[in-house]
């Protein structure tokens, strides 16, 4: 199986302190991929890495056999990569619709055009719908982002993330903060958005992360102590000691 | 199309709906063609002439602020060296009898601006904010003082002016009459305006939009926000040119003025006034400002000052500019819970007004005894002839202010509670979301 995300020795320092260190991993192209790891473990700074919003300090990161490190975040999702935030990052005063269609444009291929009604184009409008009825926000198609309940703006995020069409997605914590029920629609949603597309997943929620997961990555104090199938973490000691044991004592 | 796309995207309008905006058009081309019918005066033509001008200039600005997010504190560099290339393109075509019309020279104002914007923007548009607010101020300083110095070209202090008349004519239209004038602006003003609502309905319109709300995520749906913000700056640049360009068809001058930080700032008061959150915002800016500095300054001679004292009175109490403040009723009228305020608003004016009064005779005293303490007393301002030295005079204007403001803080509260009202009145209509 070819792979689809690949980190060599990837480090991340700031200033003297160093937040990713020496980091390589590899997802296949297909797999879901679930980061773990304590608070504070650099998660959220690896997403950050593989997206291109920072660059590495030493180490490259290819997508598909290609180094994207050092490249701007947007060059990065035209080459299919697209991500979401952890904390909610949506054009807030714009509505639902318009939200999606703007993550729709650039893939649609109408990038900077000014000579087309957006009104137009039909294509776009389709698959805008198909997303909009995707995250069953269609009853609040019109509202501003801004307005949304928390819920409804994470199934949002997750919605400009693949809206795109990009094959591989990082969702960075899609169900923080949501009760149970919302995270088991998110779980179900986020499973048949991305059904066939590589995902790397960062999430505290273990049930997740053990329902989803092909594979899972432990990360703590920056760096990957074990990689491998959800029954090979979980009999892991290693990360019991350092992960899970915490949470189960 | 398939049938989620049809049963989930917004409806395309309906054929009365599209009749309704076409209409739009149509209706304000009539419009702008009876008017000069309706007011013949000079005056009122010169008045019409300016507030095309002024419409072009502010949406283009707007372009800028309210659909990208760019605080610009040199807009009018795009305007003025569109204003000093056409005086010059005119006496170029003037002197070599070069067969251009006089209606097509407002475009090459708009390619002036084009092309400085193009090679002035890259830099600015890297950033928003602060960032670009600085060195679109920077900028402006320099253009503005190189106005000065390049006498040459920008004639100094007493600027370069031109012979409109002297431009090739088609159908014998000569351009010295200001009706003549005025249906060049008023045909340009409707063929920018048109073009500036269509560029916010493209792709590009829409990513402007996505980047004024949250540059950040813009690139992570493919688009490069510094090359959106660009694109914008440019189609600001052009719009402004155009504007410029008739301005100085229409005085036959252009000077160092054209460029100079007040030009810049007062397209930022119209624009904000009017309210940057809708399309019409900026026109309805544009028509008020104008209408008030050229009221205004008949009426008394401090008025840049009322004029600061409304634009800082617009950021506090209503930012969302008059627009935005006419647009918060659309909810009630619609849900027919507008009678629930009215009424309130009918008993704040009377103590608003009695405040305003205060404020404005108390202004006008002190005016007069700290710039013309010799002279004589008996003052005029708004019409309202008065002895600037009667002492009752003075407590009347400490009197209407202060208990006005104290009364009217009170009716301010019963206009909130109101609201309050009228709105929980609508949403259980259903009007507001």
């Amino acid at each position: 199986m070819s792979t689809a995300i690949e980190l060599r020795g990837v480090e991340k320092n700031f200033g003297i302190t160093s937040v990713i260190r020496n980091v390589s991993l590899t997802v296949a192209q297909g797999e879901r991929h679930a980061l773990i790891g304590p608070n504070g473990a650099g998660k959220s700074t690896l997403f950050n890495l593989i997206s291109g919003y920072m660059v590495p300090s030493t180490g490259s990161i290819l997508l598909r056999d290609e180094v994207v490190s050092g490249l701007p975040p947007y060059q990065i999702n035209r080459r299919g990569l697209s991500r979401s935030f952890q904390v909610t990052n949506v054009f807030a005063n714009m509505s639902v619709w318009e939200n999606l269609r703007c993550a729709v444009l650039w893939a649609a291929g109408y990038r900077y055009t000014f000579w087309k009604n957006i009104d137009n184009l039909p294509e776009v409008r389709e698959r805008t719908a198909r997303i909009l009825s995707d995250i069953n926000l269609t009853a609040r198609r019109d509202v501003p982002a801004g307005l949304l309940t928390y819920a409804e703006q994470r199934a949002l995020e997750i919605g400009i993330t693949v809206a795109g069409g990009a094959n591989v997605i990082l969702l960075d914590e899609p169900t923080a903060g949501m009760s149970h029920a919302e995270t088991e629609r998110a779980v179900e949603l986020i499973r048949r958005l991305t059904e066939g597309c590589t995902l790397l997943i960062v999430e505290h929620d273990m049930s997740v992360v053990f329902g989803l997961a092909d594979r899972i990555s432990v990360l703590v104090y920056g760096q990957i102590i074990a990689s491998g199938t959800p029954e090979e973490i979980r009999g892991n000691p290693k990360v019991r000691e350092a992960y899970l044991g915490e949470e189960a004592a | 199309m398939t049938e989620t796309t049809s049963s989930v995207a917004p409806p395309a309008p309906a054929a009365a709906e599209k009749l309704k905006f076409y209409g739009l058009w149509i209706g304000a081309a009539v419009v702008l063609l009876l008017l000069p019918k309706l007011f013949s005066s000079g005056g009122s033509l010169t008045t019409f002439s300016l507030i095309g001008i002024s419409i072009i200039f502010s949406l283009s600005y707007n372009i800028l602020l309210g659909q990208t997010g760019m605080l610009s504190f040199g807009h009018a560099v795009y305007y003025g060296l569109g204003g000093f290339l056409v005086i010059h393109a005119i006496n170029i075509i003037g002197a070599n009898k070069l067969p251009i019309p006089l209606p097509l020279v407002p475009l090459i104002g708009g390619l002036t601006g084009l092309f400085f914007a193009m090679l002035l923007g890259w830099v600015s548009t890297q950033r928003s904010g602060t960032a670009f607010a600085m060195i679109s101020l920077g900028v402006a300083e320099l253009v503005a003082s190189s106005a000065l110095i390049l006498r040459t070209f920008f004639g100094g202090e007493a600027g370069i002016s031109a012979n409109r008349t002297k431009v090739f004519r088609l159908f014998e239209w000569s351009f010295g009459p200001q009706i003549q004038i005025y249906y060049l602006v008023a045909g340009w003003t409707l063929l920018a305006v048109i073009a500036m609502y269509a560029l916010t309905r493209t792709p590009l319109g829409r990513m402007c939009n996505a980047v004024r709300d949250n540059p950040e995520r813009v690139q992570f749906v493919g688009y490069d926000p510094h090359v959106v913000r660009y694109i914008a700056f440019c189609f600001a640049g052009f719009f402004a040119g155009i504007a410029g360009a008739l301005a100085a068809i229409n005085f036959e001058i252009a000077n160092s003025a054209y460029l100079g930080a007040v030009q810049s700032g007062s397209v930022l008061f119209a624009t904000y006034i009017g309210g940057v959150g809708f399309f019409i915002g900026p026109i309805v800016g544009a028509i008020f400002v104008t209408f008030l500095s050229l009221g205004l300054s008949d009426l008394t001679q401090v008025w840049q000052l009322y004029f600061g004292l409304i634009f800082i009175a617009v950021v506090v109490f209503a930012p969302g500019g008059i627009t935005g403040l006419l647009m918060m009723h659309r909810p009630l009228l619609k849900a027919g819970t507008f009678g629930r305020v009215l009424p309130s608003y009918l008993i704040a004016f009377v103590p608003t007004l009695a405040m305003l009064i205060g404020l404005i005779l108390a202004t006008e005293i002190i005016v007069f005894h700290a710039v013309h303490s010799g002279d004589d007393s008996n003052i005029k301002a708004f019409g309202v002839p008065f002895d600037a030295a009667n002492r009752y005079l003075w407590a009347m204007s400490a009197i209407l202010l202060i208990g006005g403001y104290f009364v009217a803080r009170r009716t301010w509260t019963m206009v909130g509670h109101a609201w309050d009202e009228a709105t929980s009145g609508a949403r259980e209509k259903g009007a507001v979301a």
